[in-house]
């Protein structure tokens, strides 16, 4: 270093020249195997929910047979996710910043009932009729990221009076009226479209899975490949930092509940063409169901850590189970107890891959 | 005497009904080394905040290099071109020692991987992370893809240093950059102070440690009770003047000296 050695610093660091040089090295002991594989969990956030689901599939492969590797029973268990793949990215934005939005499931449904309603009662063109239930979508959205942002306060409030509001207007403003299938086929299949299928030899992909597919694989890419995703995950970790470090906290916040709100109309329009008609009582429990996936896919819910690959995964390894514990024919009580230990031990292994790697 | 490059008048800033500034002046020249003192609780580190964006002063004015400028919030201040090492390093642990340095000021990729998806240009930033780190010596750690929370408090620190030395372009304060070190990492850090002024650069200096202010200091700013009690030089004062005025036991002769 310039000009220190002539200035010589403090007295009692003069012996500091013949101090030990070399650097802190670290202890290269062989590393036992358990904390080999907790170095390679805690670096891919996502290998422990994809382990599980490998292994679940194994298990319920090994139990039911043949009948459970079909084409056409995996397939299913991606039509069964797929709205849950939807809500759960949106929820998986925001919880990454240390949020949690409970009004995803409600903004679903709210966006599907308009995209519904302006076509059937006020006779728009279907496509602008999905564009209104876009806007609706990202307005909730832009309302729960205001409330948090600017008048700061917390998400899990905020979220479940919006929850509870705008379930309300959309019971009020749909008069509890569903809208047929058929109906709907007949004049505005565009409503329908996520819908449609595509055959290859018994498997059965809905355009809705495909879409969710890409939506997870763009999140992934635009939360690790972007600036705006790294202040996402900044964000999550350390709002002051963020702020101090430069990053403009509360419009990214904002940001992020409005791209959720966005993603849970887009999951509205596909959740028409999953169940055919547009009812105002669908999409009960998505919040709940999100969440469940979030967790389970090792997101932590105090934010900065996980990733969205692993959200997937964690809505896929829940409708294995759902699936394969229907194909043996347990009753329906028990996926919910095996769900629930799932989501306990997904926490606590989260926990201990976190507790001494580095 | 040369104009000050930095400059702040009259800064007040109330929290409720505490005041924290009173009326504080401020002068920082370049190429200098000024340290701030104060007691625990007389404004300093408000004030520092007021000059870097991170509090907005109620009243009073900043002048950068003779212009007024008005930082509504950190990043304005860095874009002027003053960067600041809180003490609390602001840094977030989860993220790589790479993406910490740049995070606000991300760099994409040329062309359209850049323009049009917006993707980061990774091994450009990590290249220049590198550089930055070990040309301040600093380079004890392996892989800057790791993630900053697998650092010890010192290296911690070194990124914290690097990120101001690598984007500062007219001053760099520091608060209180040796407080959680050990004697050597101290040392290390004052060397890295006295690096980095001598590449003109002028630094605001922070500290509670004596000894560590009167050594790299060229002229040290009094603080107390939310405002410039007076500016000492530390060749004619001792240690023991300035935890005098400091703390209220003795009153400087001569009132304002800067």
């Amino acid at each position: 270093m310039p000009e220190t050695n002539e200035k010589a610093g403090q007295d009692f660091e003069q012996v500091l020249d013949q101090s030990a040089t070399e650097v802190a090295s670290f202890d290269h002991r062989d590393r036992s195997p358990v904390e080999r594989v907790q170095h390679t969990l805690h670096s891919n956030p996502a290998a422990v929910p994809l382990i599980v689901l490998v292994m679940s599939l194994i298990v319920f492969g090994l139990i039911i047979g043949s009948k459970f590797f079909s084409p056409f029973a995996m397939t299913l268990i991606l039509q069964q996710v797929a709205i849950v793949g939807f809500v759960g990215a949106a929820q998986t934005l925001v919880i990454l910043t240390a949020g949690i939005d409970l009004s995803v499931g409600a903004i679903m449904v709210l966006s599907s009932v308009v995209m519904g309603q302006f076509t059937f009662r006020y006779g728009l063109p279907p496509e602008l009729a999905v564009l209104c239930g876009f806007i609706v979508g990202g307005l909730c959205g832009f309302i729960n990221g205001a409330l948090v942002a600017l008048v700061r306060l917390p998400p899990f409030i905020v979220t479940l009076g919006m929850w509870q509001i705008i379930l309300a207007s959309n019971f009020l403003y749909s008069a509890n009226e569903t809208i047929r299938s058929q109906d709907i086929s007949k004049a505005a299949p565009l409503l329908q479209f996520f819908g449609n299928k595509i055959n290859i030899g018994g498997a059965v992909l809905t355009f809705g899975v495909i879409t969710m597919v890409l939506l997870v694989l763009l999140l992934n890419y635009i939360l690790n490949h972007t600036s705006w995703g790294r202040h996402v995950y900044a964000i999550g970790d350390d709002p002051d930092a963020a702020e101090l470090a430069g990053v403009r906290v509360k419009r990214t916040l904002i940001s992020v509940y409005v791209c959720a709100g966005l993603i849970c109309a887009l999951a509205g329009w596909v959740l028409i063409g999953r169940i055919g008609s547009v009812s105002p009582t669908a999409g009960q429990f998505a919040n709940i169901e999100s969440i469940t996936a979030v967790v389970i896919g090792g997101i932590s819910l105090f934010g900065g850590r996980g990733s969205i690959l692993g959200m997937m995964f964690g809505a896929l390894i829940v409708g294995v189970f759902s699936l394969g514990l229907r194909m043996i024919g347990t009753d329906p009580q028990w996926t919910y107890l095996l769900i629930g230990v799932l989501i306990i031990s997904a926490v606590a292994i989260d926990q201990w891959i976190r507790k001494i790697s580095v | 005497m040369t104009e000050p490059i930095l400059t702040a008048r009259n800064l007040v800033k109330r929290y409720g009904r505490v005041v924290a500034l009173d009326h504080a002046d401020f002068d920082l020249y370049p190429g200098e080394i000024l340290a701030v003192i104060g007691d625990n609780g007389a404004g300093k580190s408000t004030m520092i905040k007021a000059i870097s964006g991170a509090v907005v002063p109620d009243e009073g004015e900043i002048m950068l290099e003779g212009k007024p400028v008005l930082f509504s919030n950190p990043m304005e201040a860095q874009q002027a071109g003053i960067e600041t090492v809180y003490q609390n390093l602001a840094l977030s642990p989860a993220l790589s020692i790479a993406d910490n340095m740049f995070l606000g000021r991300e760099w994409r990729k040329p062309g359209i991987a850049g323009r049009l998806f917006r993707q980061l240009d990774r091994p450009a930033m990590e290249k220049f992370a590198r550089d930055k780190l070990s040309e301040l010596g600093l380079l004890t750690i392996q892989n800057i893809g790791q993630a900053v929370e697998t650092l010890s408090g010192g290296q911690r620190q070194g990124v914290a240093v690097a990120r101001a030395a690598a984007f500062g372009s007219k001053v760099i304060i520091m608060d209180e950059p040796t407080a959680a070190l050990g004697v050597k990492e101290s040392r290390r850090v004052l060397d890295l102070i006295l690096d980095v002024k001598s590449r003109g650069l002028p630094i605001v200096l922070i500290s509670h440690n004596m000894p560590h202010v009167f050594e790299v200091a060229d002229r040290i700013h009094v603080h107390r009770l939310g405002r410039r009690l007076c500016v000492i030089d530390p060749k004619e004062h001792s240690m023991s003047d300035a935890v005098a005025y400091m703390t209220g036991a003795k009153m400087p002769e001569q009132m304002e000296a800067a």
